[in-house]
């Protein structure tokens, strides 16, 4: 096993893909020789080649549509959306098109491709280079949404996804690119997608997160259990869409406390789902009502980022309210 | 690059100066026959339309040439990324009007399962006629995509995309024929200008002196064709394919030609089209013009032509009668095609669904159990 960060086990996994599979191909803004802004696809074009991993012109659009395309005739491209906040040119080529292709032609034709793109804050990136727009996808039946918060999980899901017949997008927390490390096998290997995770284990409380999140509610769930004596329970939903519902059900009915942490807006955002879903099949189960951590609902803010994202301080006062109901 | 003086083989009085096609007669009188099965298809719609049996046509009355005429150029193994208004294409490689009216139907036997509106048709054989969206422009890009792959895979193969006047305005458009130039795609971008985008006259599309002169600022040669001559469209259409299996990238084809209907059959056009305008291009209609070189050839006669359109209408209207009777889809195939396997939020909906109908005794699941 190396120890890997988060952006190395996101490359290895694209590396992996393109040496099993010769119908991968990646491509992108600035991903070729440069290896994309991150750095996520570095080497790939001294390994595969142009043909394989190759530059585009600076069009959202144009990336996803022609994505579209080359999977329709057997190919299996695996684009970059440099930042998730740039997605929404090609959002008419997600929503409209990737993701209704299998339905609408009665299972004719089908678009197995990988959008990847950094999302969520926390790099001084402001409104442009922070937001997390999950939940606009996940309104959108026939996509896939992934989100990974380990080098471990991002490999394996990353392969999962590429592996899959159908549309994913692939949200990559950029602020735990370089930030978490983790070991991963070097052999291909999947993470099942629609399995949620339990990063910890506690009887008081549970707490659903992911992404970017999942290292702040482990932190807020440490000072729970050390300076409260609450023992969390926290879950890694790692995909979206289609979501493990009953695995959320299963979680939430086990503490009957429940608080839902994401960097995105809480005004229908992803919590709002996860709140109702508890709401309508273990609502006899719960003991306090269930509470959101969120983004503020507004805009993303430069300086006092810090102050929007939610952090250990805002998810441990969650608990507490939560526990003590 | 671009050339500006429209390309044209017949005039109006069915003459050509000289035989610049290798079309046997056969072949001449398929393009014929597909052209009028399009005119036929389209009263057949109108009357099933306006006697509420089906609930929406496009009528293409007027582009039957720019259609056929470009079909013609395609061998089976290349791909269509059709308009709404593109039925000659399918049926000149030989969809079936009964597979067209199973969509028109919605039915069962639909390939879409009832799950679009009609006109919005989607065919595997015997040519790829990719599944078509509501969006406009969006399938330009996804040609140029599905070129590049047979481009990276060394095929010799070519996509085509089909659009109109308002397609231009798109943002696939742009992107599309941007990525195409970049990647010198094997795709042939077809421009049907037929004057309209449903209200709205081609002249507040676009700022520019027609649209074949767009290619050139993306790398790509635009030519201006008459669309109402076959021959025409087909000689221009063929030498971009040839160009394009060379390897020497994409072309774009402004088809000048006229929407003779309406936009569709919820449109009435005489609130916006000049009535004169309609007289003058009713004088230029690709069929007649294409009987009179028919018959310049010795190949067509009045009995013929009302024997092919009889013939036509004959089949257009017994498929519609047997789509008519195919019944609708059945309720699982709500939630089946979302994705490839029915994930579990699926089949809880899908299950509850059922059970509903059931109790009101409108299910229509085969066995009695939801099977999913």
């Amino acid at each position: 096993m190396a120890t890997l960060t988060l952006l190395q086990a996101v490359n290895d996994g694209l590396k992996t893909a393109m040496r099993k599979d010769p119908s991968v191909v990646v491509f992108g803004e600035d991903v070729g020789p440069k290896g994309g802004v991150f750095l996520a696809t570095e080497g790939l074009t001294k390994e595969f080649g142009k043909e394989r991993c190759f530059d585009t012109p600076l069009s959202e659009d144009g990336i996803v549509g022609t994505a579209i395309g080359m999977a329709l005739n057997g190919l299996k491209p695996v684009v970059e959306i440099q930042f998730q906040d740039f997605i929404y040119p090609a959002f008419d080529q997600i929503v409209s098109e990737a993701a209704k292709f299998r339905y609408r032609s009665g299972g004719q034709y089908s678009v197995p491709m990988v959008i990847r793109t950094p999302y969520g804050g926390g790099i001084r990136g402001g409104l442009y280079h922070s937001q997390s727009g999950e939940a606009y996808f996940c309104h959108t039946p026939g996509l896939k949404v992934v989100i990974p918060s380990t080098p471990h999980d991002a490999k394996g899901l990353l392969l999962a996804a590429i592996a899959d017949p159908d549309p994913v997008l692939f949200l990559e927390p950029k602020a735990l690119y370089r930030s978490v490390k983790g070991e991963v096998p070097e052999h291909e290997y999947a993470v099942e997608l629609s399995k949620l995770r339990t990063v910890r284990e506690g009887t008081a409380v549970t707490v659903f997160a992911y992404g970017a999140m999942i290292p702040v509610c482990q932190k807020a769930a440490e000072q729970a259990a050390v300076e409260k004596g609450i023992e969390c329970t926290i879950v890694d939903l790692r995909t979206l869409l289609p979501l493990d519902e009953e695995g959320v059900l299963e979680f939430a009915k086990r503490t009957g406390r429940v608080v839902v942490v994401h960097e995105a807006p809480r005004f229908c955002g992803f919590g709002g789902e996860i709140s109702a879903l508890i709401a309508e099949h273990a609502m006899e189960y719960m003991e306090a009502p269930i509470v959101r951590v969120a983004g503020f609902d507004t805009p993303f803010p430069n300086t006092l980022e810090h102050h929007y994202m939610p952090d250990a301080r805002r998810v441990l006062d969650a608990i507490e309210r939560v526990a003590s109901f | 690059m671009t050339t500006t003086q429209l390309i044209s083989v017949i005039d109006s009085e069915g003459r050509v100066a000289k035989e610049e096609h290798s079309l046997s007669k056969e072949e001449l009188l398929h393009c014929y026959r597909t052209m009028i099965m399009v005119r036929a298809f389209d009263d057949v719609c109108l009357k099933l339309q306006r006697s509420g049996r089906i609930g929406f046509s496009i009528p293409n009355k007027g582009v039957e040439a720019t259609q056929v005429g470009a079909a013609s150029a395609l061998a089976k193994t290349d791909w269509i990324f059709p308009s709404y208004r593109d039925f000659g294409m399918a049926l000149y490689h030989g969809v079936t009007p009964l597979e067209m009216m199973h969509n028109m139907f919605g039915n069962g036997a639909d390939t879409s399962q009832g799950r679009q509106m009609p006109v919005h048709f989607s065919f595997l054989d015997p040519i790829r006629f990719v599944s078509i969206s509501s969006p406009i422009g969006t399938h330009i890009p996804q040609a140029v995509g599905a070129a590049q792959a047979m481009k990276l895979r060394g095929e010799k193969h070519v996509a085509l995309a089909s659009f109109g006047d308002g397609g231009t305005s798109s943002l696939g458009f742009h992107s599309g024929l941007n990525f195409a130039g970049v990647w010198k795609s094997p795709v042939v971008f077809l421009c049907q200008n037929n004057q309209w985008a449903i209200s709205c006259p081609s002249s507040e599309q676009t700022g520019s002196d027609g649209f074949a002169v767009k290619g050139e600022a993306y790398g790509i040669p635009g030519v201006q064709v008459d669309g109402n001559d076959l021959l025409a469209v087909r000689k221009t259409v063929l030498a971009a394919v040839e160009r394009a299996r060379r390897g020497e990238g994409s072309t774009l084809i402004e088809a000048v030609t006229y929407r003779m209907g309406g936009h569709s059959t919820s449109d009435d056009p005489t609130r916006y089209v000049p009535k004169e305008e309609l007289e003058r291009w009713a004088k230029k209609d690709p069929i007649a013009r294409f009987e009179k070189y028919l018959q310049r050839s010795g190949y067509w006669t009045p009995e013929l032509g009302q024997r092919v359109m009889q013939e036509a209408l004959e089949a257009v209207s017994a498929a519609a009668r047997a789509a008519e009777q195919t019944p609708p889809p059945k309720l699982e195939s709500v939630f089946t095609d979302v994705y490839r396997d029915l994930p579990a939020h699926l089949r809880k909906q899908g299950q509850e669904a059922f059970e509903l109908a059931s109790r009101k005794g409108d299910a229509s699941a085969g066995d009695g159990k939801f099977p999913l």
